[in-house]
């Protein structure tokens, strides 16, 4: 069972709890039934698809069927497109996110806790970062083409810019937001400032960082493929764009159903994550 | 043995110029049971902040050995009302949290936390999740987490005000046992009246307005239970219910008087 199909499930049993009604046997035939209008709906979706295009009624130019994305797909993966396959097209794409993932992690978790804990590098750095946040990446792309030209560095600057505000925004909440009476506790245990970090405001924050990773990585993908779109020789943006020029809609659909599978993935991992590192979020305690 | 004076201790929020607590003077010294007892505002919460050193009296000494408090420390350790447990650790490591911040080996502390769990009844939960407790467990394990890291003194801010009233008596019985094996001075704040009375060896009143001592009683019915005579049987000694009522008809005087100064 999926994360996903598993948080429907619970919100069933819940709204049938609240309903009064007997919780077991009719909830679970409920939350069956909803993944089956799921599951319908996409499966409608594509015969919509393959009918539209198998009667003639589009043309193969424009909305090739589906029998043809899924050859292209074996073709892309196996041989590939502008010189490289489907495999090295996406390898360039996580390896920048991947990239600038851990950097805007390893730098924007301090600078969070910084901004939660003290003033002065709350007065600093908290206007900057709600300056430069709300603009569109795209927008400052150019200027980093300009200083940093058209490599990789450019591009993953851009996506570390996209992902370090929400992580940095997300950590520092978390950090205000830790329980005093825990802080105390562990202060009257003879905790020091750094033991504070390490085993209380670090822990109590992860579940908020964990939800500025996943804002984050969201924004960081859009930003990365529409970088790549506009400035790369590699990549799924690349490809789907340079497809485009040629009219290869096949190559087109292929490269955004492949992004958005990788988007759902990296949700669905993080949500996965976020379960596993913080078991008590949610819990009364 | 540990001793603690507060020596005309005042003190006031930031920015206000209202005192919390006025000119308060106490000694807790070895076998020892200080419960303060009080209605909300009257500044007990403030009192135990001051004596764990969470927050500076605004005048007055507190010293501990003769030593002065300069903020929060292990010797003096602290149970709070809100258990203040780390949902991150299970139950094991919360108790032996103070000693792993102390770097103490891991078999010693957990070696440690197991015997304190032992102590508090809780022998078996070492693995639990803190949320899988009720409330009346976390409570024993957030004292057994203070009395692990060995502190001089304990200090007790409404331990049991947010249990029922059956899981308060036996924390209740609990606590006495455990002062009366660990020997260490408590020092325990509470709003309820037979609460103060059957646990304090001395028992101090706070008036709010400022907050300050208008009575100090001497009691021996916590040392009658740790000597052996049953928890019914002390509470329903006409002793018992005398000082009670005297209690009650103390705190309900100040609220008169209280109120008659808010009319005039």
């Amino acid at each position: 069972m999926t994360s996903y199909e598993a948080s429907l499930n619970t919100e069933q049993v819940s709204s049938a709890d609240a309903l009064g009604d007997l919780p077991s046997a009719p909830a679970q035939r409920r939350a069956l039934s909803t993944r089956l209008i799921s599951a319908l709906t996409l499966v409608s979706l594509v015969a919509l698809w393959w009918a539209v295009t198998a009667f003639g009624l589009i043309e193969p130019l424009f909305l090739p069927p589906p029998s043809a994305v899924l050859q292209k797909g074996w073709l892309l993966a196996t041989t590939g497109y502008m010189e490289s396959t489907l495999w090295q097209h996406l390898g360039a794409s996580l390896g920048r996110i991947g990239l600038a993932l851990l950097i805007a992690v390893l730098t924007a978790i301090p600078v969070g806790i910084a901004i939660g804990r003290n003033r002065i590098a709350q007065g600093i750095l908290d206007p900057l970062i709600e300056f430069y946040r709300p603009i569109p990446p795209l927008a400052y792309l150019p200027l980093i083409v300009i200083w940093c030209g058209i490599g990789e560095l450019s591009k993953v600057l851009l996506i570390y810019l996209a992902i370090f505000a929400p992580i940095a925004i997300a950590t520092a909440t978390g950090v205000r937001t830790v329980d005093p009476a825990k802080l105390h506790a562990a202060q009257s245990l003879g905790a020091t400032r750094s033991q504070l970090i390490r085993h209380v405001i670090l822990p109590s924050a992860l579940p908020d960082i964990l939800t500025g990773v996943r804002i984050g990585l969201g924004v960081g993908w859009s930003t990365l493929v529409a970088a790549e779109l506009i400035a790369a020789t590699s990549g799924l943006g690349f490809m789907v764009q340079s497809a485009a020029q040629f009219l290869v809609t096949d190559v087109v659909i292929l490269g955004i159903l492949v992004i958005a599978v990788i988007a759902f993935a990296l949700e669905m991992s993080l949500r996965a994550l976020q379960r596993r590192l913080v078991p008590w979020h949610g819990q009364s305690h | 043995m540990a001793l603690l004076e507060l020596e005309r201790i005042s003190a006031q929020y930031p920015g206000t110029t209202a005192p919390v607590l006025a000119d308060i003077s106490l000694t807790l010294g070895p076998q020892q049971l200080l419960v303060a007892l009080g209605p909300s505002g009257s500044g007990k919460t403030s009192l135990l902040n001051l004596i764990a050193g969470f927050v500076a009296p605004s005048s007055g000494r507190i010293t501990l050995d003769g030593v002065p408090v300069k903020g929060p420390s292990a010797e003096r350790g602290v149970v709070f009302q809100d258990d203040a447990l780390l949902p991150w650790q299970n139950v094991l490591d919360n108790v032996a949290f103070g000693l792993q911040l102390t770097g103490v080996a891991r078999p010693q502390r957990e070696a440690k936390a197991r015997e304190m769990l032992a102590l508090v009844d809780l022998a078996g939960f070492e693995q639990r999740q803190v949320w899988q407790l009720s409330g009346g467990q976390k409570q024993r394990v957030g004292l057994a987490r203070a009395l692990a890291a060995d502190p001089r003194v304990l200090l007790m801010d409404e331990p049991f005000g947010a249990l029922d009233a059956f899981t308060r008596e036996q924390m209740q019985e609990l606590l006495l046992q455990v002062w009366q094996r660990s020997a260490k001075p408590v020092f325990l704040i509470t709003h309820d009246i037979e609460e103060a009375v059957f646990l304090a060896t001395d028992l101090v009143l706070l008036a709010p307005n400022p907050g300050q001592i208008v009575e100090r009683l001497h009691l021996d019915f916590g040392q009658r239970y740790a000597a052996g005579e049953p928890a019914r049987a002390i509470k329903s000694d006409p002793l018992f219910i005398e000082t009670r009522e005297h209690v009650l008809a103390q705190v309900f005087n100040q609220r008169l008087a209280l109120q008659a100064e808010a009319r005039v």
